[in-house]
């Protein structure tokens, strides 16, 4: 069976990594960064989420049909997430004809 | 040996190992549907928070950092449970596999519970429940009221796969108290275990987009 036993130290060591990123995560939040803020956030989590992956979910000793499905995953969010914003960022880039202005939505009040 | 291998083998399989992956490839695929499902959810917030950024660092410095902190180590210990849980399975120790089980539900439960009792309670009574009892004085609070929308969602959402994985290891538990699992059959703890994980990742995303974004003011 193609089964990996994994020694309970790797484990650990990738546990304390993970609480090590979540300190610091939290720490470099209280930091006024600007627009550095999320990237720095997100960066971290992605991090996390890697380690998870692979060494909690096993993905580091799967076959590579899995790696093909975990990839296409990540891939299928990225064409969600980008077609998306091309067209939330896009859409003030071209002025709108006359009189097919969008109403504007106020939610400053 | 060989009465064990032919139970932990369903007749459709050549062999255990084909079994494994094709079990494998099932829960993979599952968790790429789960990804889309929570992509919705985020794209959505990347949308409304490009638009309204001030009122969403103004919902997000409401949240109480701390707990989500807490939060996010609980989770954490709980996937190290949870890994530790298969590799007992894998091993055949049965006594560390319902120990390492229990502990990984009580883990799930701390983190449902600190969520009910301490942050959705406290939202609650300080009126920012969207549609319930918002109500916030300061400015862009029709954009606050948003990214409490979005953080109602993307938490209520994750604390259901917490409580549906916590029903799950439950019905595990008992199956290993029975001794169903051994090194030849420990797929569906393994399987338990990927899900297990994936809403532990679900969360790390979560963690800043929810609680760090406002965090420096």
């Amino acid at each position: 069976m193609s089964q990996h036993v994994v020694p309970k130290k790797t484990y650990l060591f990738v546990f304390a990594a993970l609480i090590s990123l979540t300190i610091l995560t939290t720490s470099v939040a209280m930091i006024d960064l600007g627009p550095v803020n999320i990237v720095v956030a997100l960066l971290i989590a992605m991090c996390k989420a890697s380690l998870v992956a692979l060494f909690f979910m096993h993905l580091r000793w799967s076959s590579r049909l899995m790696h093909i499905v975990a990839i296409a995953a990540l891939f299928w969010l990225a064409i969600l997430l980008t077609l998306t914003l091309s067209d939330y960022r896009t859409r003030q880039w071209t002025p709108a004809a006359e009189g097919w202005e969008a109403p504007s939505i106020q939610l400053n009040r | 040996m060989a009465d064990g291998h032919a139970a932990a083998l369903a007749e459709q399989f050549e062999d255990l190992e084909q079994q494994h992956e094709a079990s494998s490839l099932g829960m993979w695929v599952f968790l790429a549907t789960e990804i889309m499902f929570f992509g919705g959810l985020f794209a959505g917030y990347t949308v409304y928070r490009g638009l309204y950024l001030a009122g969403f660092d103004a919902g997000s410095h409401l949240l109480n950092v701390k707990l989500g902190a807490f939060n996010t180590a609980v989770l954490l210990c709980s996937s190290l449970t949870m890994a530790l849980a298969v590799r007992a399975a894998m091993l055949g120790k049965r006594r560390e596999l319902i120990t390492f089980l229990v502990l990984t539900i009580l883990l799930g439960l701390t983190f449902v519970g600190v969520k009910l009792a301490f942050e959705w309670h406290r939202d609650f009574e300080e009126h920012l429940v969207p549609g319930i009892n918002f109500a916030y004085d300061g400015s862009n609070s029709r954009a606050v009221e948003l990214f409490f929308v979005f953080y109602f969602f993307m938490t209520g959402v994750h604390a259901l796969h917490m409580v549906i994985g916590v029903a799950i290891l439950a019905v595990l538990t008992w199956q290993a108290f029975r001794g169903r699992f051994g090194p030849e059959r420990y797929n569906p703890v393994e399987m338990a275990g990927l899900y297990w994980h994936f809403v532990d990742v679900i969360w790390i995303f979560l963690f800043p987009l929810l609680y760090l974004i406002g965090a420096h003011h």
